[in-house]
C-alpha cells in the first residue's frame, strides 16, 4: 500500500457513518456588504490601493501613453519592459515614436532563463495590462501570457499597470463569477493590491521588499 | 513511527522556557507591543460585528464542509492537479515528506534552495535534513530571513522575527552581512532584498507552503505582501509546495471567504498585496514559470485529529495567528518558549497530534482557559473545548480504552488522580463539606502563610470566619 | 511605525456581546441562590449581600444547604466523570421552577453551557440540564433584566475600575450587565483600564499549574488597575477576586477588589431600602 493510500484509508475509516456538510454557500454575505455605485466603485479602488502606497491616475485611451511617458520621466527612467505583441504595447510604441521622448522599449522576447542577470539588474520598470479591478480590495487582476509573463509584474522597481474602468468590479465574488475562474485557471492568476511590501521588522511597514518599489494604476475612464 | 513508541518521549521543558521568557523585560516589551498593534489592525478590519460573526459562521462551514468529505476532496485535487501536470506527492511522516522532497533535489543535482515562508517546512525541519545532506536552503521572506541569520526559529507563524526590535535586526545585519549600522527600516529592508536577490534566479529549487488547495480547479493559492513567494514559485526552474493534507477546500469561490477571513484576522489587511493562485507548470509557450511543479501532502498526525469528531474541529485552523496574537500568555511568554513549530493556543491543540500528548504534557495545561483565542478564531475552532478535551486525554488512566491519542494518559498521576476523587467525595457528601468548611474557616489561622507557587507572586487566600453555607442557615433556616 | 494605529492603548477592548439576546421572565416570588464554592469559603459576605439584594426586591431566596460546586475545577482538568458526578448533585436540588441565581459569572456559565457537554450522553439527564440552563442566571444579569431594579446611588462620588472573569464576560455577557448596574450609581465614574478585556492570570488551577505565567498576568492586571485612576476595584468574579486581591497585598498595595454585590448594596443604603 503507498502512503496515498494508507492516508486515505485512514481518513475514510474516520468518516464511517457520517454525511457530508451541505454546502450553504452564503454569496450575499461576500457581495452585499462590498457594492458600490457606479460614481463610487472607482473611487474606492483608488482609495484603497493609494492606502497601501499604490499610485493611481485617471485618464483615457488616448492620453494614456503620454502619462505612462511622464510618470518615467519624472523618474528618470529611460527603459521600458513592454510586449509588443498587445494592442496597448503597439499603442505606445507608436506614441513613443511619434515623440521626442528618448524611451527605449524593450520585449520578454525570450525565456527567463536567457536573460535573468538584464531583468533583475538592468530593468528598471514595465508596463502591463489587467484583466480587471475589484473595488472592494483594491485589486489588479492579472492572468500573466506569453506576451505578458509573469515576472514582468514582480521583478522591475515600477510597475506600471492599465485598468479599464469599465472592467472594475465590485468584489471578488462577482469577478470570480462573471469571468467564470472555476471552469478553467491559467496556469498562474494573480491578484495585485499596492506595491510589493513587509512589515516584519518590527511591525513597520517598508515598501519594496522584493517585489515593485512603486505600483502606478493608470485607469482608463473610457474604456 | 512504531521505532519512536517504545524511546520514552522527553517532555518539552516548557515551564523553564516560560520563566525565561518572562525574566527577558526586553522581549515582554516586544511581544506586547507587537500583539497590541495586530489585535488593533484586526480589530479595525472588523468594524460590523455583524458581519464578523456570520463570516466566521461561513468560515467555519466551508472548512467542515471540506473535512467531511477530506478523503474524496484530496483525491479530486491530485486528479485535477496531475491533470495540470503537477506532480503530486503523499507522504505520512515527515521522515518520508523529507525523503519525496531529498529525492526531486537529486534528481536535478540541486545545490541550492530558495524557500518562500512555509510552516509545514518548518514542520519537516526541511533546511535542517537538507542542510545534511549538502543542500543549501535560504529563507527568502524577510522575517524568515532574519531568523535563520540568528539561527533561531520563527516565533509567530506569521511574523517569524516578532521577537526582535528594530535595534536587533540592526545589529544583526550589521554583524552577519558587514553592512553599516542602520535602524532605518527602508535600509534595512533595502538590505535584505540586495542580499537576496541574485539568490532568486541562483536557485535551482523553489520550495512554498499553500494557503488554500482547490479541488475543483487543480489550484494552488498563495498569500504573501513582500513578493518572495511569488519569485520563489516563479523563477526557480522547479517548484515544490509543502503543505498538510487539511488545506484542501471544495471549490474555487470557497477560498473567498476563508481568504477575506485569514488577512483580515492575520494582519488586519483587507487582502494581502499578493494572492498567488498556480494551477500549473510553464506551458510550451510561456516564457517563465518553473518547469516542474511538486505537491507534497504531508499527514504528520494529521489524520489521528482527523478521526475524533471533536478534535477533527483542529483541522479547520487557516493559520492565520489571531489566536496567538490575542493570547495572554503567549503574549507574556512568545513564540520560542513553546519549543514548538506552531506556538500558541493553535499550537497548543495541533502540536500533541504531531508530536504526543508526552512530549507536549505541558502545553494543554498552559492556558488559564480564557477564551481569548476562540473567540477571535475565523473558524471557529473551539480552542478552550479542545485543550480541556487534551487535558482529559492526557490524565486518563492507563487502563482506560480505547487509545486513540499518542502520549494518551502520559500526564496520569495516581496521585492526582485519587485527590480528584476526594474532591468527588467533599463535594457530594454535605456533611463532609460541611465538616470540611466548618475547619477550614475556624481553622484559618493555622493556614500557611506559603503555600508554594501561589504565593511567590499573591498572599495566601484566607478563609472567612464562617462559611456562607452557615451565614445563609441562620438567615434564611435550613433548606 | 507609519502604520500604527492611534487608537488608545486597548482600554476598550472589551468582548463584544456574543450570546445571542436572551429572554427574561417577570420578577419571581422565590429563587435559589447558588453560593458557589470559592465564595462559600472566602467571600461569604458578598453571598449575604447579594441575598439582601433580592430580597430587597421581594424576593423570597432559598439556599439549598447541600449545595457544593458546580464543578468546574475538575472539568476544566480534565476530570470529566468526577465533574459529572458532582454536577449531577447540583442538577438535583436546583431542580423546580425557581430561577437559579449565581454570583459569580463563570459558574453560572458552567451551568447553561457545560453541563450539556457533561451529560451529553444522557438524554434523561439532559432534560434536567436544559431546564437548570434556562433559569440561571448571573447576580448582575438578574438584577438588572429580571428585577428591573433602579439603584439609587446614596455614596460619595468615586472611580470605579469593573473586572468581568473571562469565561464569565465571554459565556454570560457580565461586563455588559455590570457596567449597566454601575451606570445607574450617580456618583459612580466608571474608569476603563489598559487591557481590560485580557485574563487576570487566575484560571483555577492555571494558577498554581502555571504560576510564572499567571504570576506575570496577574501583576500586569494590578498595575492596570492601579493606573487607571480608580479608588475602589469591583468583579462578580470571586476567583478573580481571590487573585488580585492576593496579588494586590503581596505588592503592599491598599487597593482591593470588592464584590459587586457588596459594592452594590453599600452604594445603596444597605438594607432593605428604596429598590424599585
Amino acid at each position: 500500500m503507498s502512503a496515498k493510500d494508507r492516508i486515505l484509508a485512514k481518513l475514510r475509516g474516520s468518516l464511517v457513518g457520517t454525511t457530508p456538510v451541505a454546502d450553504d454557500y452564503d454569496a450575499g454575505l461576500l457581495t452585499e456588504p462590498w457594492r458600490y455605485a457606479a460614481d463610487d466603485r472607482i473611487a474606492r479602488l483608488r482609495s484603497m490601493l493609494e492606502a497601501v502606497h499604490g499610485e493611481t491616475q485617471l485618464t483615457t485611451q488616448a492620453d494614456w501613453p503620454q502619462r505612462a511617458l511622464e510618470a518615467l520621466a519624472a523618474r528618470n527612467i529611460g527603459e521600458l519592459l513592454v510586449s509588443p505583441d498587445t494592442a496597448h504595447g503597439q499603442q505606445l510604441a507608436a506614441h513613443v515614436a511619434a515623440s521626442a521622448a528618448g524611451l527605449r522599449l524593450k520585449a520578454y522576447h525570450q525565456p527567463v532563463e536567457a536573460w535573468k542577470e538584464e531583468l533583475f539588474f538592468r530593468t528598471p520598470a514595465s508596463l502591463t495590462g489587467t484583466l480587471g479591478g475589484i473595488a472592494a480590495t483594491g485589486s489588479l487582476v492579472l492572468w500573466p501570457t506569453p506576451q505578458e509573463p509573469r515576472l514582468m509584474s514582480l521583478v522591475p522597481p515600477l510597475h506600471i499597470a492599465l485598468l479599464k474602468a469599465s472592467e472594475v468590479r465590485d468584489n471578488l465574488y462577482e469577478l470570480m463569477h462573471a469571468q467564470h475562474w472555476a471552469s478553467g485557471m491559467p496556469t498562474n492568476a494573480l491578484l495585485v493590491s499596492g506595491p510589493s511590501k513587509t512589515a516584519d521588522i518590527q511591525q513597520t511597514l517598508a515598501y519594496g521588499a522584493h517585489g515593485p518599489k512603486e505600483l502606478l494604476v493608470l485607469i482608463l475612464e473610457d474604456a | 513511527m512504531s521505532a519512536m513508541t517504545d524511546v520514552p518521549a522527553v517532555p518539552i521543558a516548557f515551564k523553564r522556557n516560560a520563566r525565561e521568557a518572562l525574566a527577558d523585560p526586553q522581549l515582554r516589551r516586544n511581544f506586547r507591543g507587537a500583539m497590541d498593534f495586530l489585535m488593533d489592525k484586526r480589530r479595525v478590519q472588523f468594524p460590523d460585528g455583524d458581519e464578523l460573526e456570520r463570516l466566521r459562521a461561513f468560515g467555519n462551514r466551508v472548512r467542515a464542509r471540506a473535512l467531511s468529505k477530506l478523503p474524496e476532496l484530496l483525491e479530486r485535487l491530485d486528479a485535477n492537479l496531475s491533470r495540470n501536470g503537477v506532480k503530486v506527492h503523499w507522504a505520512e511522516t515527515v521522515e518520508e515528506a523529507n525523503a519525496i522532497v531529498h529525492r526531486i533535489v537529486e534528481q536535478h543535482a540541486a545545490k541550492k534552495v530558495i524557500k518562500g515562508k512555509s510552516m509545514v517546512s518548518e514542520e519537516m525541519e526541511m533546511n535542517h535534513y537538507l542542510g545534511e545532506r549538502g543542500v543549501d536552503c535560504l529563507e527568502s521572506d524577510m522575517g524568515e530571513f532574519i531568523v535563520q541569520l540568528r539561527e533561531e526559529k520563527p516565533s509567530h507563524i506569521i511574523m517569524p522575527a516578532i521577537h526582535l526590535n528594530v535595534g536587533q535586526v540592526a545589529s544583526l545585519f550589521h554583524d552577519k552581512l558587514e553592512v553599516d549600522y542602520t535602524e532605518d527600516v527602508d535600509r534595512l529592508i533595502q538590505i535584505g532584498r540586495e542580499t537576496l536577490r541574485r539568490n532568486f534566479f541562483e536557485a535551482d529549487i523553489g520550495v512554498s507552503g499553500v494557503n488554500f488547495a482547490v479541488a475543483e480547479t487543480g489550484t494552488l493559492l498563495l498569500v504573501e505582501n513582500e513578493g518572495n513567494g511569488r519569485m520563489s514559485t516563479t523563477v526557480p526552474p522547479v517548484h515544490i509546495a509543502v503543505t498538510g493534507i487539511e488545506k484542501v477546500v471544495e471549490n474555487l469561490r470557497d477560498v473567498i471567504p476563508l481568504l477575506s477571513l485569514l488577512t483580515r484576522s492575520a494582519t488586519g489587511q483587507a487582502i494581502t498585496t499578493y494572492v498567488n493562485m498556480i494551477s500549473g507548470p510553464r506551458k510550451a509557450d510561456e516564457l517563465d514559470g518553473p518547469q516542474e511543479v511538486h505537491l507534497v501532502l504531508l499527514d504528520n498526525g494529521r489524520s489521528q485529529a482527523f478521526a475524533d469528531g471533536e478534535l477533527r474541529q483542529t483541522l479547520n485552523c487557516i493559520r492565520c495567528g489571531a489566536c496567538m496574537n490575542h493570547c495572554p500568555v503567549y503574549t507574556r511568554i512568545g513564540g520560542h518558549a513553546y519549543g514548538t513549530v506552531y506556538p500558541g493556543p493553535i499550537g497548543k491543540i495541533v502540536t500533541p497530534h504531531m508530536l504526543g500528548l508526552d512530549t507536549t504534557r505541558d502545553l494543554p495545561t498552559a492556558s488559564s482557559m480564557c477564551g481569548a483565542c476562540g473567540e477571535v478564531c475565523p473558524v471557529k475552532i473551539p480552542i478552550p473545548a479542545l485543550l480541556r478535551r487534551l487535558r482529559e486525554e492526557a490524565v486518563r488512566a492507563p487502563e482506560a480504552v480505547p487509545h486513540h491519542m499518542r502520549g494518551q494518559g502520559s500526564k496520569y498521576s495516581k496521585k492526582e488522580a485519587m485527590l480528584w476523587k476526594a474532591w468527588r467525595k467533599l463535594n457530594t457528601s454535605p456533611a463532609l463539606y460541611r465538616a470540611f468548611s466548618f475547619a477550614g474557616t475556624r481553622l484559618s489561622a493555622l493556614m500557611p502563610s506559603n503555600i508554594g507557587p501561589w504565593t511567590e507572586h499573591r498572599s495566601a487566600p484566607k478563609p472567612a470566619a464562617r462559611s456562607l453555607h452557615e451565614l445563609a442557615r441562620e438567615h434564611l433556616g435550613e433548606d | 511605525m507609519s502604520h500604527a494605529s492611534s487608537v488608545a492603548p486597548n482600554a476598550t477592548r472589551t468582548a463584544p456581546a456574543i450570546e445571542p439576546p436572551r429572554q427574561y421572565p417577570d420578577k419571581p416570588a422565590d429563587v435559589f441562590l447558588f453560593g458557589t464554592c470559592v465564595l462559600d469559603l472566602f467571600f461569604p459576605d458578598a453571598g449575604m449581600d447579594a441575598i439582601r439584594l433580592l430580597e430587597r426586591e421581594g424576593i423570597r431566596v432559598h439556599f439549598p444547604q447541600a449545595q457544593s460546586c458546580c464543578g468546574q475545577p475538575a472539568y476544566t482538568s480534565g476530570y470529566t466523570d468526577e465533574a459529572r458526578v458532582v454536577a449531577r448533585a447540583q442538577l438535583a436540588l436546583f431542580a423546580g421552577d425557581w430561577p437559579v441565581v449565581v454570583p459569580s459569572g463563570s459558574c453560572a456559565g458552567m451551568f447553561r453551557h457545560h453541563y450539556f457537554e457533561l451529560f451529553k450522553d444522557e438524554p434523561q439527564t439532559l432534560k434536567q440540564v436544559e431546564s437548570l440552563a434556562a433559569r440561571t442566571f448571573e447576580l448582575a444579569e438578574f438584577l438588572l433584566n429580571v428585577c428591573r431594579v433602579q439603584l439609587h446611588d446614596s455614596g460619595a462620588p468615586v472611580k470605579v475600575a469593573l473586572h468581568t472573569s473571562c469565561s464569565a464576560r465571554r459565556e454570560m455577557n457580565t461586563h455588559v450587565h455590570g457596567r449597566a448596574l454601575l451606570g445607574q450609581l450617580a456618583a459612580v465614574e466608571r474608569v476603563d483600564h489598559d487591557h481590560e478585556s485580557e485574563c487576570c492570570g487566575f484560571g483555577g488551577a492555571f494558577s498554581v499549574r502555571m504560576p510564572d505565567i499567571s504570576g506575570a498576568m496577574v501583576k500586569d492586571k494590578t498595575a492596570a488597575l492601579k493606573g487607571s485612576g480608580a479608588a475602589e476595584v469591583v468583579s462578580a468574579d470571586c476567583g478573580c477576586l481571590l487573585n488580585i486581591n492576593g496579588c494586590f497585598e503581596k505588592q503592599g498595595e491598599r487597593l482591593r477588589g470588592e464584590h459587586l454585590a457588596s459594592f452594590l448594596l453599600r452604594r445603596t443604603g444597605g438594607h432593605k431600602g428604596d429598590g424599585r
